[in-house]
């Protein structure tokens, strides 16, 4: 009987010791665990359109620079990335907070702000093939990369391009129309897994 | 005196093309060895410290001149 109360109150010393030790190592430990893991990134990525290209393609491209594990999940209209040939455009259209400004020309005409009706916008033929032209060249201007450079500098640097498959149905894409980068045509039960261990988890 | 091994020029470049062609050139060159980048875009300044920082390469300068930006970077 002694000995049983003996063993409770060995146990509980035992107890505290430990968690005071572990208070004391713990922090320590998980710095070092945390300071040798490989840094990982998921982007889900939603959108075709040119200004939309960007962002997951600059963000893939400069984790994997920093030496990140990257995988991006291309999804509705985020699959037109995919494709071989590169044919993004943009569109001022329900855009309101894209400045229109002109790419040539005398300083006062490149910083005037250009107001676009609606209605010349969606009425006027080609004005979308315009607004990315002058889009693509004030990048150019600027010395931004163009996407498919971006694309191409993530495939150098091995970024997982995954193709949501059921979008690819839906859209009835050919797979010969996607660059053959593409490393797998899965669904969302596979991708989540990847993302679930990422440290960094973007849709886009 | 550090003897540079590669020059990477790349002024005009935009954010993120000054680090990935960084990227590039540290990975053809040895351990040791300098590497010299010259840039002109300005967030190039603080990104290159935090790039140098996250890869363990050391930044051994980060410079302006004439001619824009210029950083030494160590490779690790």
């Amino acid at each position: 009987m002694s000995g049983t109360t003996e063993n409770i109150a060995d146990n509980a010393q035992l107890d505290a010791w430990l968690n005071s030790r572990l208070d004391e190592l713990l922090p320590a430990k998980l710095e070092d665990i945390d300071a040798s893991k490989t840094p990982s990134m998921s982007i889900i990525a939603t959108k075709g359109t040119l200004d939309w290209a960007y962002p997951p393609f600059i963000l893939a491209s400069t984790a994997a620079a920093l030496g990140w594990k990257v995988d991006i999940f291309f999804t509705f209209y985020g699959l037109l990335l995919l494709k071989k040939k590169l044919d993004a455009d943009v569109s001022p259209l329900g855009n309101p907070a894209m400045p229109m400004k002109m790419p040539f020309g005398p300083q006062w005409f490149q910083d005037f702000e250009w107001p676009m009706p609606n209605l010349l916008m969606a009425g006027v033929p080609g004005f979308e093939k315009v607004a990315t032209g002058l889009m693509k060249k004030t990048f150019r201007n600027k010395g931004v990369a163009t996407v498919e450079e971006l694309r191409s500098l993530c495939l150098e640097a091995d970024v997982n391009m995954i193709a949501c498959q059921m979008t690819v149905d839906v859209f009835g894409f050919a797979p010969d129309e996607f660059i053959p980068e593409v490393t797998d045509y899965v669904g969302a039960t596979s991708f989540l897994p990847v993302a679930r261990k990422s440290d960094v988890c973007l849709f886009i | 005196m550090t003897t540079v091994a590669e020059k990477l020029d790349t002024r005009g470049m935009n954010c993120p093309l000054p680090i990935l062609k960084t990227r590039k050139a540290i990975n053809r060159i040895n351990a040791g060895e300098i590497l010299e980048v010259t840039a002109t875009d300005p967030g190039s300044v603080k990104d290159m410290a935090s790039f140098c920082e996250q890869t363990g390469n050391r930044l051994v300068a980060s410079n302006e001149s004439a001619n824009g930006f210029v950083f030494l970077i160590e490779k690790a």
